[in-house]
């Protein structure tokens, strides 16, 4: 019993971590229809810059603090000169653009970094305590907590506020936007921008868990893309949801079923793709205008 | 002066010229239709004076040069375009469709002043308040996006076939409402229209357009009793 | 001169280039042009599939680890002879094809590309884990294959003159196919799937077809590519070498026969080359290949060639094929809104 309460609540921290990068896949999603191949590496990278100024001699608080809001202003650029150009293409293009910022990007923080790994410490520390039996880490409930925090946060930004109106109003109708004054290029701007911090968090709350190399993002990708496809792609709920449900799962059939073992876990994520996109497209939480027969 | 003046119109859509330097002029205050077969390019003046499409020529806004304004810079001029089809934000609340519709400006009372003016246009619409826009009637939705329009506060409102899709009864409904606006809240209006019979009736002055040239132009009074416009359009 | 006596000509030019060049370069080199050309069959699958269907594989480093691992397994375990596990590998991976075309029948666009990401990441792990079959993380090795006495050639140029002939027989294969009625269709169908569909094509078989099609011509590629080197491992085949694909069709052209020359030279080489000066630059001079090629040369190396050409006469069909893949591939993504209401509308 204490086993299974110990994967439970593992799988539980691990889904988090998954779900908070697929919030970020979700947010640029809804803003402009496009799947963001790319918001691994830029987690990863944004994890790069927070070390940097670690080792530059900040703290860690303060560390991330900066990293989340040079990565709003990354966000923003990187909508701004890369994918501007090629925004309302076809999807080819679009899945072209993006898998070569992968590469680029993964490639520019090797050669700046390394290939190496390092540690990265947590915001939450070593602690743990029992429940029912079970050891369980205080940074695994923290993660919980920041995630369902991140996600409130959110949901008082899309409903509460000019901006958040805004973008919900160019994801539906940009050409509408544009007829109430709404600067759409701006806009979408603040949702890369919005993204790539959520993705900035993810790495840091990911990375103290995986070492800290340029590929630790890499692995984390599929799983947060099978969240986002089971909580619907355009709620962010959704992909919270859909990353709890996909760790726990994980952690459950690599633990019980012998055939999976820790090898093919990876299945995991791709049978939840699978099967959302063929008998239920709009996952748990989407809009019917997301499905396709 | 005009609040709008166009001279040499022209515009199109990639290689295809619809408007072929068009001219004339709207007045403050005055309700204007721009009449004509399927074709002629009465949506695409619309598009060209908002700036959504390709154009060329001189467009002159209270005075001022709006020619190369983008369609978000002339929004933030006053200017209002409900576009054919309307446009709703259809996974938007209605109340949300007109808190949006007053996006560029800051005055809070005023904003909430207006939406309360709005509702008592169009009464479904608050009782719809906070249903998606995308489940009302196609009518609903013409109401949502006129009183869209509204929430700018706009000095000109550009509308392109409000009766579309629409049964008779309500198209009269609609029109009446639109002179109301344009009277009491002094929105100076341009219409385009399909249905001669019903925008003659109610609008000020008339431009007839046949591919994309401006045929004949003159008070609305002076369409109804015009021979070739009464075979034409009017079906008499 | 026309255009088709012109283009005839072109190729010519390169089969007997094609035939020269081992003889001027070391094994060593002549080994990876061999492994260009399996790359180059590898690649023109992907182009039958993504440029010419218009279906979005990221997966295509699955089919081609598949063929090599089962043309390894049949020369190693089963002692097949080498040439007849081409085939042999061929036919496992048009299986295997046809089998992931049937649920991609159901998906389209970024949902199609999502899953076959999917599969790629999860080759090297089921490579591992098949360890019975595969060797896991250990690998294969399968014997260097030997000229035979009579050609008089050394053995790195005779089996790049039989990776040469079969090349040369798949690339005349897929010209075949283009240039007909399957062509057609199949263009048909990337362009409008419901015009298609009411001008009576069958879509179910058509692009399970051309999945499988793909598929084989990974399989065939894939098996080619492990004899020059005699090993193969999980490692080979990682989620890297199916983006590689898709950067060769791009740069060498979408919906283009000859483009797979191109793509495959590009991406057998510039990573070496890149990697001598600089591991990490490799990959960022690669990633910067793809975005600016879609910014500048949407149509790839082919697509400027033509455009070159243009002051002759081009024959319709082709180019038709290409810039419709350049133009109108796929869903429109942009604005949320609007992608789904033309989602909803298919």
């Amino acid at each position: 019993m204490e086993r299974f309460i110990q994967v439970l609540v593992d799988g539980w921290a691990t889904g988090s971590l998954y779900g908070a990068l697929a919030v970020a896949v979700v947010l640029i999603y809804r803003a402009t229809g496009i799947v963001n191949f790319a918001q691994g590496e830029l987690a990863m990278f944004s994890t790069f810059i927070a070390w940097g100024l670690m080792q530059a001699g900040l703290p860690l608080g303060l560390a991330i603090a900066g990293t989340l809001g040079l990565s709003f202003l990354g966000g923003m650029l990187i909508e701004r000169l890369v994918i501007r150009p090629v925004e309302g293409g076809e999807v080819l293009t679009l899945v072209i653009v993006t898998l070569g910022l992968y590469v680029l990007v993964n490639s520019l923080a090797g050669w700046i970094w390394g290939f190496g790994n390092r540690a990265f410490p947590s915001v939450f520390g070593d602690g743990s305590f029992h429940v029912a039996g079970a050891a369980v880490a205080v940074e695994s409930v923290g993660i919980v907590a920041v995630l369902i925090a991140l996600v409130l946060g959110l949901y008082a930004v899309f409903q509460r506020t000019k901006v958040g109106l805004a973008m919900r109003a160019v994801s539906f109708n940009p050409d509408s936007s544009r007829l109430v004054g709404i600067s759409v290029g701006r806009t979408l701007m603040i949702g890369w921008g919005i993204a790539a911090l959520v993705g900035a968090l993810a790495g840091a709350l990911i990375a103290p868990r995986l070492f800290l190399d340029v590929n630790f993002m890499g692995g984390v990708l599929i799983y947060s893309f099978a969240a986002a496809t089971l909580g619907g792609f355009d709620s962010p709920f959704g992909a919270v949801l859909g990353g709890w449900i996909v760790g726990i799962a994980e952690n459950l059939a690599g633990t019980y079923v012998d055939f999976i073992g820790s090898d093919l876990k990876i299945l995991v994520p791709l049978a939840v793709i699978l099967v959302v996109l063929l008998f239920r497209p709009t996952g748990l939480f989407g809009s019917p205008e997301v499905a396709r027969a | 002066m005009s609040l709008l003046e166009v001279s040499d119109l022209e515009a199109g859509y990639g290689p295809v010229t619809v408007l072929r330097g068009i001219s004339f002029s709207v007045d403050e205050g005055r309700i204007v239709t721009v009449l004509g077969p399927n074709g002629a390019g009465k949506t695409t003046t619309l598009r060209a004076l908002s700036g959504t499409i390709r154009r060329s020529g001189t467009i002159r806004f209270d005075g001022e040069d709006v020619s190369r304004h983008t369609p978000e810079k002339l929004a933030r001029r006053s200017v209002a375009h409900v576009p054919e089809g309307r446009g709703t934000f259809t996974g938007l609340t209605v109340e949300e469709n007109l808190r949006v519709g007053a996006f560029p400006r800051r005055d809070k009372q005023g904003v909430a002043e207006d939406m309360r003016h709005c509702f008592r246009y169009f009464p479904r619409l608050e009782e719809r308040r906070a249903q998606h826009a995308g489940e009302m009637s196609g009518g609903e939705q013409q109401m949502l996006a006129i009183a869209r329009a509204l929430m700018l506060r706009p000095r000109l409102m550009l509308l392109d076939e409000p009766s579309l899709g629409l049964a008779p009864k309500l198209t009269r409904e609609l029109f009446k409402i639109l002179e109301r606006i344009a009277r009491e809240d002094g929105v100076t209006m341009l219409l385009v229209e399909q249905n001669a019979n019903l925008v003659l009736q109610f609008a000020d002055d008339a431009h007839v357009l046949e591919a994309g040239r401006i045929v004949l132009s003159g008070t609305a009074k002076e369409m109804q009793a015009d021979e070739g416009i009464r075979r034409s359009y009017l079906g008499v | 001169m026309t255009s088709k006596r012109l283009r005839l000509a072109a190729w010519g030019v390169v089969l007997v280039l094609a035939i020269v060049l081992p003889f001027f370069f070391n094994a060593y080199r002549v080994g990876q042009f061999t492994q260009a050309m399996a790359l180059g069959i590898a690649v023109l699958g992907l182009n039958l599939l993504v440029g010419y269907s218009g279906q979005i594989s990221l997966g295509h480093g699955a089919f081609f680890a598949l063929g090599a691992y089962t043309s390894a397994i049949a020369i190693v375990d089963l002692d097949v002879p080498y040439l007849l596990a081409l085939p042999l590998a061929g036919a496992v991976c048009a299986v295997a094809g046809f089998l992931l075309g049937l649920p991609a029948l159901r998906l389209r666009g970024l949902y199609l590309a999502l899953v076959t990401l999917g599969v790629a990441i999860a080759t090297p792990q089921v490579i591992k884990r098949a360890e019975g079959l595969t060797g896991g993380t250990q690998g294969m090795t399968v014997d260097k294959v030997t000229a035979p006495a009579w050609s008089g050639l050394a053995d790195d140029q005779w089996l790049y003159f039989v990776t040469l002939a079969v090349t040369a027989l798949m690339f005349v294969l897929a010209a075949f196919l283009v240039r007909g009625r399957v062509g057609r269709a199949l263009v048909a169908i990337r362009d409008n799937e419901i015009a298609a569909r009411t001008m009576g094509v069958d879509l179910a078989r058509f692009k399970t077809g051309t999945f499988a099609a793909s598929a084989m011509y990974a399989g065939v590629g894939g098996a080619l590519f492990t004899l020059p080197l005699g090993f193969l491992a999980p490692e080979s085949f990682p989620l890297a070498l199916s983006f590689a694909f898709l950067a060769a069709i791009v740069v060498g052209g979408l919906a283009t026969i000859a483009g797979a020359l191109f793509g495959a030279l590009f991406i057998e080489f510039v990573p070496v080359y890149a990697a001598d000066v600089d591991e990490a630059l490799a990959g960022v001079i690669y990633g910067g290949v793809l975005i600016l090629f879609m910014y500048l040369l949407p149509g790839g190396v082919m697509g400027l060639i033509r455009k070159i050409a243009s002051m002759k006469p081009r024959p319709r069909g082709s180019d038709d094929a290409q810039a419709g893949a350049v133009r109108r591939l796929g869903d429109r993504a942009a604005g949320g809104g609007a992608a789904r209401e033309r989602v909803r509308s298919q």
